[in-house]
């Protein structure tokens, strides 16, 4: 209250009129004209951003869609074709949205992986990361309840697999199968209770995000050298520096994604799923999309029905829990000689999860699989407090606006020529 | 029926019953060759329907296919968009009878085709398409382009792969050898031979011919709108490339003070 009484700023009597009785517009203005950044951002930042537009980008092909979709099990299939063939435009709309999972997918990989290098994730920062992981998560369900809309093939049997996973669960497993279908297998009533889901999800999802921003605001961004701001010389406002490197990295990704949308021989998808759902046809093989392929691999990797659910699942768990199993005080990878070369390893190691998911279990990919989990875990839960212990971390920079001089932080910063010192500031 | 179903497929995923399915996939996929990759009009980012082959494609589907296979999803309306003309749709349309009703009486009552209605199927149902073809059911065409690994080369693939079965292969009753087929064995006899139609353009039908005139049309039935996709993506992709240059010069022009 007190910012926007003090601040002079609004030159339009109505703007001042409207933020007298209801300050948005200072809060606004607090956010990001006010808002100090580091200055040293590199492109790694721009995912943050990105998300967001993919997730607005998401609700809004989505409520038009379902203006269009009907969830009926007999219906549902010729539904979504009546969208791709007479719905005005309504093939975009659908390949905007189903691709639209998958570059979400891409972008929040991108953006998580950035916080693993640059340790965005340490202290103060630890809720932020927290709610980012809740994000993640509640993007799977979602992307998952959505891939059973279309009720193909792929979207019956998929459905059908991964609610089964629930039936490992010792004594109640079987009732709460039963209680998620609304049934005695996957049917009408689970594609119904889908469908409301998949569209409460993202509302929640923006819930979330709303946290994400505001814990993210009390702190202001990490950057690459992860150390803190020491005062004016070190930050930019959001606005326009940030705005407009957004806005750029927007237009990149844009045109990635339409050459996708629009070009891409994969852009409609898993064959199988146009094919109508029939429980009594089992596809040869059942893959997930690829966003769930690393987890399916450690589901997979483990001959127990029981152990592989809980791996899997614990496998999400230990990323929320990377805040308190690094203990090194230092955050950036830059000055991390030694962890720098496990990250890489870890992002090798879920890549090799995601093509050992992508085959049936056999022969080579068996033991790529369960080498590829034991990895993933010894990652999480030995070297990361191990490497806390015996890492020599390189001498950090002063501040952000010093130039790095000497030893190995040089091969680091070659990479952002925005770490200079400011020259006009 | 179902449960033990899910218990084979669960199984299968947890790897103990790994090789009850994923092994066999695995060896059918191994002996299977691939169809032969061809080259389509439709292909890349200026990819278009070649006309004069869809309505080929068309009229082989009518005199032959749609003996035993439905395109549901396809409505006579939809060949417009091909080249028939609004008066040449309403004479394919009326040439079959549909049943409509109830009438005022309560009675279901038969009458010519109409433009808004849906191809007509050759089987009143599934049991009725299976008595009629050995116990097997003839797929639904209108996606079955996009339902298939492969695509248009997998549906040419399987109209020209007919051959005779290697001498130590043994075959089922009622099934046929077809080199691109999974497993080999379809149900489906060899649909084509050398002059089974007359196109009125003049084109040679032979088996080939019509095989590929078949596979255009039957793409364009799984992805009618593919033209256009392609023509928006093309101006979508310009626009785009602009505005990011344009954009990155403003980032280059506000980013000069803190360089």
């Amino acid at each position: 209250m007190t910012a926007s009484a003090t601040r002079p700023g609004f030159k339009n009597p109505i703007i001042r009129w409207i933020d007298h009785r209801l300050p948005v517009f200072s809060y606004m203005d607090h956010e990001l004209n006010e808002y100090p950044t580091p200055k040293n951002l590199n492109y790694m930042w721009n995912f943050g951003s990105l998300a967001g537009f993919m997730l607005v980008a998401m609700i809004a092909t989505g409520i038009i869609l379902a203006m269009h979709y009907t969830p009926d099990a007999t219906l549902a299939f010729n539904s979504v074709e009546h969208i791709m063939r007479d719905v005005n435009y309504g093939w975009m709309l659908r390949y905007i949205h189903m691709n639209g999972a998958t570059m979400f997918f891409i972008v929040v990989y991108i953006h998580i992986f950035r916080g693993l290098y640059y340790g965005s994730y340490k202290a103060p920062r630890e809720l932020l990361w927290l709610l980012g992981v809740l994000i993640y998560v509640l993007m799977m369900a979602t992307a998952f309840m959505g891939y059973v809309l279309p009720w193909g093939q792929m979207s019956f049997w998929g459905a059908t697999v991964i609610t089964n996973l629930f039936s490992a669960i010792p004594v109640v497993g079987e009732s709460v199968v039963t209680w998620l279908w609304g049934g005695f297998a996957v049917d009408n009533p689970t594609l119904n209770r889908f469908f409301s889901l998949h569209y409460l999800l993202p509302f929640v999802i923006v819930a979330v995000v709303i946290l994400h921003i505001i814990a993210l605001h009390r702190f202001g961004s990490n950057n690459p050298l992860g150390i803190d701001m020491k005062g004016k010389q070190d930050s930019i406002p959001f606005h326009p520096y940030y705005t407009v490197k957004d806005s750029f990295g927007l237009g990149v990704f844009l045109i990635f994604y339409a050459c996708i949308v629009f070009f891409c021989r994969t852009s409609s998808g898993e064959p199988d799923n146009y094919i109508p759902a029939n429980p009594l046809a089992t596809p040869a093989e059942i893959v997930p999309e690829w966003y769930f392929l690393p987890f399916y691999a450690i589901l997979r990797s483990i001959p127990n029905k029981l152990a592989g659910v809980i791996a899997m699942f614990g496998a999400i768990v230990l990323l929320a829990l990377v805040p308190w199993l690094d203990r090194s005080p230092v955050k950036s990878a830059r000055f991390r000689p030694v962890y720098r070369y496990f990250f890489w390893l870890l992002l090798g190691d879920c890549f090799l999860l995601g093509f050992c998911g992508a085959h049936p279990p056999e022969g080579w990919y068996v033991v790529a699989s369960r080498l590829g989990a034991l990895y993933y875990y010894l990652h999480f839960l030995v070297i990361f407090p191990l490497l806390a212990l015996f890492e020599r971390p390189l001498p950090l920079p002063r501040s952000i606006s010093e130039p790095v001089l000497k030893g190995g932080a040089i091969s680091g910063a070659a990479a952002p020529a925005r770490a200079l010192p400011m020259e006009k500031a | 029926m179902r449960r033990p179903l899910l218990a084979l497929l669960t199984a299968a995923l947890i790897g103990t019953g790994a090789n009850a399915i994923g092994g066999s996939g695995i060896a059918l996929a191994a002996e299977t060759q691939a169809p032969p990759e061809l080259h389509w009009s439709f292909e890349g980012i200026f990819g278009t329907y070649d006309r004069a082959a869809l309505a080929r494609g068309f009229q082989v589907y009518k005199e032959i296919c749609s003996a035993c296979h439905s395109m549901n999803l396809m409505h006579y309306r939809n060949l417009q968009d091909i080249g028939f003309s609004a008066d040449q749709v309403k004479e394919i349309a009326a040439s079959v009878q549909v049943t409509d009703g109830p009438n005022d009486a309560g009675e279901m009552y038969e009458r010519p085709g109409r433009p808004s209605d849906t191809f007509k199927p050759p089987f009143p149902n599934e049991n009725a398409a299976r008595a009629a073809n050995n116990g097997a059911l003839p797929p639904d065409l209108s996606l079955i382009v996009k339902a298939r690994k492969g695509g248009a080369d997998y549906v040419d693939g399987i109209l020209t792969g007919f051959a005779d079965p290697p001498a130590d292969m043994k075959m089922a009753q009622g099934m046929n050898y077809n080199k691109y087929f999974p497993g080999h064995q379809i149900a489906m006899p060899p649909p084509l031979s050398d002059g089974a139609v007359t196109y009125p353009d003049g084109t040679k039908a032979t088996v080939d011919q019509m095989a590929s005139d078949m596979s255009n049309f039957l793409t364009w039935a799984s992805e009618p709108k593919l033209e256009e996709r392609h023509f928006i993506g093309v101006k979508s992709v310009l626009f785009l490339i602009v505005l990011t240059v344009l954009l990155y010069g403003v980032k280059r022009k506000i980013w000069a003070a803190v360089h």
